[in-house]
Order: C-alpha cells, then structure tokens, then sequence
C-alpha cells in the first residue's frame, strides 16, 4: 500500500511528466479500441455476408425434381456445403410478392411458371464459392448462377488490410509508450536520486526502492487504458446511430456492453503489462 | 561488537583514505573517534554501513563479516547500525515525522505499530511538538535531534554519529551529547566522531585518533589531544568537505 501512496505521490509532484506518461498511453489505447471496433465490426459484417446465401443457382424449367434432388445430393457430397435450400416456383412467387407488396401492377404481371426454382447455397468456406458455382454452371440444369464473389472478397481483403495497419500501428504505438514512459521513469529516477541513496543507506532493498517506480508506471498505464477506452466508447456510442443507417440492416450495432467490458478488462491487462516493462526498464538503468 | 582488522581503502583517485587500521569497540561501550579533516572518521562509518568496500582487511559488525556479506544481507546490517550522518540525509520534502518512518517502513513495520515507535522516539529526543514540520522549518539541533531519532528507530545494538555537534552553539552540543550517552545508558554502542574537545574531556570516554588514514596511539590526555589538532568545543569547526571531496 506504501508503494501505491509514494507512487502517487510521485505522480502529484511532477505532473507534467505524469501528464506526458498518461497522454501517450491513452493515445496507444485510443488506438487499440479504434482499431478494435474496426476489427470486430468488419469480421461481423463478413459473417453476416457469409451466413447469406452465398451462391443461387436458378433452374431450367425443363429440370426435373428428381434431377434436382440428385444435383443436391452430388453438391452435398463435396463435404463444401455448410446449407442448400430448395426454392420452389410458388416459393420464389411468394418472396416475389412480399418483396413488392406495394407495387401491385408488377404483382399483377407475375405467375409462378414465370420465376425460376433455385438452390440457395452457403459453403463452409468463404473460399469454395467459386468450385461450387462453376460447378453449378457445367449443370445441364442450371440457367443461371450467381454469387456474392465481389462483395465478400472485398469486405475479406480490407479486413486483411486493417488488421495489418491497425496492428503495425499498435505495435508502433506500444513501442513508443513504452520508450517514453521509460524514459519519464528514468527523469523521476535521476530526480529522487539522492533521495533513493539515503533509503539505500537507511537499510531499504532495492526491491523497495523499484516498486513505487514499477507501480507508477503501472498507473500510468491503467489510466490512460480506461481514459482511452472511455473516449473511443463514447465516440462508438455516439456514432452508432449513423452507423447502423449506413450499414442498412447489418447487424453489426449497437455494441454488446459486455464486449466492451471485456475489452477494457483485456487493456487494462495490456496497460498493465506495458506499464511495467516501461518502468523496469527504467529502474534497470537505474541499477546498472 | 565493532572490530576492524588491518583495513586499509584506496580510493579511485590512488589516495589512501585508510591505511591498515585495526580497532576494536565492545559492547555496550561509548567511543570518540577524533581526527582532523580528511583523517578517514567518515571512511570508517561508511565502512561500517558498506556504503564502500575496503581494499584489503576485515571488518566485523555485531558478528557480521561486512566485507563478505551477501548483498541481499546489506539491508539487514544497515537496519542493526544507527547512522547520524554528517549532512544528516534528512528528506527534505518529508516532515520529520515522516523522516523518522522511514526506516520502520523499509523493515515493513505496520502502520500502528510504526506511528506509536515514531512517536515514542520523537518523545525522547524532544521533538514532539515539531513532528509536523519539514527539517528546513527546524534549528541545526533540531534536526539534529531528528536525525538522531531516525537512527535510533529500530532500535540498533549500535549507532554512529558522525559530527553530531558539528556547526551547533555549545548549549544545542551539550543538549545532543547528554542525548547520545542516555541511549548508551540504555545498552546501545555508540561511536562519535567530533572534534569537540570539550565534550571529549567531560565525558572521560575512551578516545580512537586518526591522522591521516591511520590509528594515533590512544592519548592519555586531554592535552595530547589539542596538541593533535583537536579543537575545543567552543571553537565552530568546518565540516569535513575535503574529507568527502577526497572520498
């Protein structure tokens, strides 16, 4: 408890330096949790993508059911196919109707014998879209094949990208902190210099002399942890209702409070960790 | 209780800041060690405690063999010896309450147990009333008083006080003196560096001299003593700067 309170007091001392420290942490934090949101949100929206029917294969009038239940059975074979619906004429009629109900000369133009059957297909992998669909169009069947090649490979390729910079950028980040937090420490060090001798002279271990150093450093982390976690929550909180506008449908928003708990549980582990790597670097300095 | 064997301490400048010294200090005895500057007074406490190491010898502290003690030993030694420093090493930004726990906080006293010994101890020096203030707001004896509460805190077999009466007018000497030889009633050891004649004469304590590194024969007289440089107790003496500059 003694480290704790010589460690704040440290920090009410010099609280330019402390100020510093906190700023940068919470800029690292900041960064994690933007990123965080990005990488969750996009991987959420590519689920979305993904639990849709990915590939429809829509039915000659001519194919017969037994030889459509035969296709299905070959495609399920594959081991590639996570589900396959079967939508009939009427079925397709139906969807058709409901989809412009408020439009009813197109209502009045269409019959079932006018809209194709199809196979509405999600595959295991996102991957096995083109097998499946090529596959597909080589059927005497099939008329017409389409999936959402473009739309998914996109959505997977910018995921890629920002997880790539979101991480390059936090790794930066970490290093950063961690080298001017260490180098903070190491002021406050040079500045309790004579102060550390005395204790060191008065019976204390350098163990007592590190701790308060360790836990201010692990102050600094938890704090800017929580102040940057708190301002990238408030700006997710505020954004959502623009987002799920422009998302249209996608359930991405609102953020589970929960989820948001635990990430400011596993920054606060991170803060920890980061904090007092910074700090030991210093007092190792120090004691060299 | 204190025994130092052949000693000597080289400095990284190639000056000798002690050469073979050997002494001895029992238990429960009141020792002045006595020299002009820079004659190594301040080398031996810093021996005691290992703040240094010496080039050659041994040295014993209540049965530690303080050249060979393992360092996460060091604490432990510096908790059993009581040091009044010369510059006192007082933390300026803490009050002299504070100042005093410091060492019962670095032995892990609770904070019960460490306010009731503090108190206790500002008690006998007499500094109750200033517990509150910073050393800065206190007279040369006062934190002189307050230095040598710190060293007695956790009750050490020894204490050491170098130049404890060094720049005070002679009523704050005698007030510290008086201060010194109650705790050594009490069954502490006590080592005094001074150069304060007068004390040396009233107290009829045994003398150590140290000129230049090296132990003086001990004199039989208070005479031998001012014809070895030591001042009387009424002169103000310089603090020892070049003995520090030199170590």
């Amino acid at each position: 408890m003694n480290f704790a309170k010589t460690a704040w007091k440290n920090i009410r001392r010099s609280p330019y330096q402390a100020l510093a420290a906190i700023l940068i942490m919470t800029l690292t934090f900041l960064a994690i949790s933007f990123f965080t949101f990005l990488l969750v949100g996009s991987s959420k929206v590519i689920n979305y993508f993904e639990s849709k029917p990915q590939v429809t294969a829509f039915f000659k009038n001519e194919a017969s059911q037994s030889d459509i239940n035969q296709l299905e059975n070959q495609l399920q074979a594959t081991g590639k196919i996570a589900s396959i619906k079967f939508v009939s004429k009427d079925e397709a009629l139906k969807i058709y109707r409901e989809q412009n109900k408020n439009d009813p000369l197109l209502l009045d133009l269409v019959t079932a014998d006018v809209l194709p059957s199809s196979f509405e297909i999600s595959t295991v992998k996102i991957e096995d879209m083109a097998a499946i669909s090529n596959a597909l169009n080589k059927s005497a069947l099939v008329s017409d094949v389409i999936y959402q090649k473009d739309v998914v490979s996109t959505l997977t390729s910018w995921t890629s990208a920002i997880r790539k910079i979101g991480l390059t950028l936090v790794v930066l980040l970490s290093l950063v902190s961690i080298f001017i937090m260490a180098t903070i420490i190491s002021i406050k060090i040079s500045q309790k210099k004579e102060d550390i001798e005395i204790m060191k002279l008065i019976g204390a271990t350098n163990w007592y002399i590190r701790w308060p150093f360790l836990t201010e450093g692990i102050l600094y982390g938890i704090i800017g942890a929580v102040v940057g976690w708190t301002i990238a929550t408030i700006g997710l909180l505020y954004a959502t209702p623009f987002l799920e506008s422009f998302l249209k449908g996608i359930p991405v928003l609102p953020a589970s409070y929960l989820d948001l708990l635990v990430l400011l549980g596993l920054e606060i582990v991170f803060a920890v960790f980061l904090g007092a790597i910074s700090s030991f670097l210093a007092v190792l300095r120090y004691s060299k | 209780m204190i025994k130092l064997d052949k000693v000597s301490k080289k400095f990284g400048t190639g000056v000798f800041g002690l050469s073979e010294v050997s002494l001895n200090v029992d238990k429960g005895e009141f020792v002045f060690l006595v020299g002009s500057t820079g004659a190594g007074k301040t080398t031996i406490f810093r021996l005691l405690i290992r703040d240094i190491l010496p080039t050659e010898g041994e040295i014993l502290v209540n049965g530690w063999d303080v050249v060979k003690l393992p360092k996460n030993k060091l604490s432990t030694l510096r908790k059993n010896v009581g040091v009044v420093f010369q510059d006192l090493k007082l933390l300026l930004d803490r009050t002299i309450f504070e100042n005093v726990m410091l060492p019962l906080e670095v032995a892990g006293a609770s904070s019960a147990e460490a306010t009731k010994i503090v108190e206790t101890v500002l008690g006998q020096v007499g500094l109750t009333e200033h517990k509150d203030k910073f050393p800065v707001q206190l007279s040369g004896g006062e934190v002189q008083r307050a230095a040598i509460a710190r060293a007695l805190v956790l009750s050490p077999e020894i204490l050491l006080a170098d130049e404890p009466t060094g720049n005070l007018d002679a009523a704050t000497s005698w007030e510290i003196v008086k201060l010194l030889t109650d705790i050594n009633k009490k069954g502490t050891t006590v080592v005094m560096a001074t150069h304060n004649l007068d004390v040396i004469k009233s107290l009829g304590k045994r003398v150590i001299r140290i000129e230049k590194g090296k132990i003086v024969e001990e004199p039989s007289s208070v005479k031998t003593l001012e014809g070895q440089g030591v001042k009387k107790g009424s002169e103000k003496h310089k603090i020892e700067k070049e003995e520090e500059k030199t170590e």
